[in-house]
């Protein structure tokens, strides 16, 4: 467990960087819109997923609607559900530690997890476990700052936000690098620069995701159809 | 809203994001073999999601073209691309490619 503390550790400094920044900007977002600290504090502890969260900022100041409310985040967060099947193997095996390993899968927790080749030396259920808590309490603690200490502080962050893409931007290269999938990147890549530039940055990602599981599921029933006339 | 319908509001939200992450795992329990199908989507989404969260990740520096963050990005972004390639440290890529951008972008 200590040993892989100390694996998993340095793979989230990065986020701690990161969701800092992000936590303490949304901490600062939430409350200058009228909202008392513990309303994003407890978003970010519960609902736990960024993009959802600013969202959540707005639609609380809106007319109630429970029904609009789940299907839009359902929309958001639907790549959720693509990250569940990609790591149905590595987090079926966890114990008592499954419930807040999937609990606590955002895009960060979930990109290091199915990312990193974990030491054989080393219990991977714990190394998942760790990431995911620590992404977690980075984020919760961002935006506690930002939403308690918001606009006292004192030193220039501009731009550091970015390591959040250079964050992706790696994960992605090992991907590259040790899996080979070239034709799943390419459907993804291109596939997601299209839906982006034809739909915008509000509602391209589940189109996206949409192309990847026909053009992926096409390749599949071809592979196995010339597998079976062999 | 009143704030019984904030917290409800809210409610709903955490319920939803859980309904996106736990479904997969409630569909395919341990204790049911899952079909070859979803094996294959399991061992191939993650390297089109990467693809796809790249693209998630520079959005906003993509549809500004051209901007003053344009210029930073692309070489931060070539700049860590070529010492992950020839280090291959986590760590090392990201923290000296994000010092390189804030640099750049503070600086510029």
């Amino acid at each position: 467990m200590k040993e892989a503390f100390k694996f998993a550790f340095p793979k989230t400094i990065p986020i701690l960087a990161g969701f800092l920044f992000l936590g303490i900007s949304y901490g600062i977002y939430a409350t200058a819109q009228g909202f008392s600290p513990i309303y994003p504090i407890m978003m970010s502890a519960l609902v736990f997923a960024g993009s959802l969260e600013f969202v959540m900022v707005n639609l609380l100041l809106s007319p109630f609607n429970p029904l609009s409310t789940f299907l839009l985040t359902l929309m958001i967060n639907a790549r959720h559900i693509f990250y569940g099947l990609s790591m149905l193997k590595k987090y079926q095996r966890l114990d008592y530690k499954k419930f807040y390993t999937i609990f606590g899968m955002c895009d960060e927790s979930f990109s290091i997890n199915a990312t990193i080749e974990v030491p054989e030396h080393l219990d991977q259920g714990w190394v998942y476990f760790h990431v995911t808590w620590l992404n977690h309490l980075y984020w919760v603690l961002g935006t506690t700052i930002g939403a308690l200490f918001g606009n006292h502080l004192p030193f220039n962050t501009q731009g550091i936000d970015f390591a959040l893409s250079a964050l992706f931007l790696v994960l992605f290269l090992e991907q590259l690098v040790n899996k080979k999938q070239y034709l799943a990147i390419l459907i993804g890549g291109l596939g997601a620069l299209g839906a982006l530039l034809l739909l915008g940055p509000d509602h391209f990602m589940v189109p996206t995701m949409i192309v990847i599981l026909i053009c992926l599921s096409i390749d599949y029933f071809y592979q196995t159809h010339k597998e079976l006339n062999q | 809203m009143s704030v019984t319908q904030q917290w409800i509001t809210i409610a709903i939200a955490v319920l939803g994001t859980m309904f996106t992450r736990f479904i997969s795992f409630m569909v395919f329990p341990p204790s049911r073999k899952a079909p070859k199908y979803i094996v294959y989507l399991g061992t191939i989404l993650p390297s089109a999601v990467m693809a796809m969260l790249v693209v998630y990740a520079y959005k906003d520096m993509v549809l500004s073209i051209p901007s003053p963050t344009t210029f930073p990005t692309i070489l931060a972004t070539v700049f860590i691309i070529l010492i992950h390639l020839w280090r291959r440290n986590l760590l090392l890529s990201i923290l000296s490619g994000t010092i390189l951008y804030m640099i750049l972008i503070q600086s510029l």
